[in-house]
């Protein structure tokens, strides 16, 4: 499913990178415990959390996370934006709860990113 | 054979800055794709490195990531100059972890980090002396 797609499904906004829109994923992770990003997603996936400061972007950065989905009307201040675009990231953020947007992407076909 | 090295970088890590932590590992993933690592193998050394750098910025009072890159693997040095770790066996513990609030509210804490390391290494070793330090080496291999 390409990002656009999922910017649709959650009503979400883009805070930045738009140009990544056209990117395809198969699936997601979700968690506010960057310890268990981590630990637990190893493979290409986008990430879905609540948590809007700088090291989660250093997270996704260090697993090759494309795209990183703020739920519950969470946004990153501009420096974090800042960042995220400056590392090749695209930002989404939507109002929907953490178990709403997994409902939402599960039911259209997107699954739970396989683990390490 | 002896493999020669190739290359040593090393990096200063300051406790309590969440918002540079993290940048050790940054700078040598970029090093590690300019080199053609494969990215796999960078994913699990940037893994590795990024637990055991922000390991010194929320426990330690500082210290630095040292990497030294040969032809078939990486070492990476991770050391701290305290307060040390009194139960290194406790602290290997999936979930046990002594992180601040403010560590945890940055999404670290869940007692991951050393777990977390060792696995992603192929070699992995700790020392640590209370009051005085506690080191890392971490080795992986390219292939």
């Amino acid at each position: 499913m390409q990002l656009s797609m999922i910017k649709d499904l959650l009503n979400a906004e883009v805070l930045c990178n738009e140009d990544m829109l056209c990117m395809e994923t198969f699936s997601a992770f979700a968690s506010d415990l960057m310890s268990d990003v981590l630990a637990l997603s190893c493979k290409e996936t986008i990430l879905i959390t609540g948590l809007t400061n700088i090291q989660t972007i250093r997270t996704a950065e260090m697993l090759d996370i494309k795209c990183i989905i703020f739920v519950r009307n969470k946004k990153p201040d501009n420096n974090v934006i800042q960042f995220a675009k400056e590392k090749g990231i695209c930002l989404l953020a939507t109002s929907y709860t953490m178990f709403t947007t997994c409902g939402i992407l599960y039911c259209n076909g997107i699954k739970g990113a396989d683990m390490c | 054979m002896l493999m020669e090295e190739l290359l040593s970088v090393k990096y200063d890590v300051i406790s309590g800055d969440f918002i540079r932590g993290g940048e050790a590992s940054s700078n040598l993933k970029k090093l590690l794709n300019q080199l053609g690592i494969r990215s796999d193998v960078v994913k699990r050394i940037c893994v590795a490195c990024y637990e055991a750098e922000m390991n010194i910025v929320i426990h330690s009072v500082g210290g630095y990531i040292q990497a030294k890159i040969y032809n078939d693997r990486i070492e990476i040095i991770a050391y701290d100059n305290g307060p040390g770790i009194p139960d290194i066996e406790l602290a290997m513990q999936e979930g046990y972890s002594t992180a601040s609030e403010i560590a945890r509210e940055m999404g670290f804490g869940g007692g991951m980090g050393l777990p977390n390391i060792k696995r992603s290494s192929d070699e992995f070793y700790i020392t640590s002396e209370v009051g005085k330090y506690t080191k890392l080496k971490i080795i992986i291999y390219f292939d």
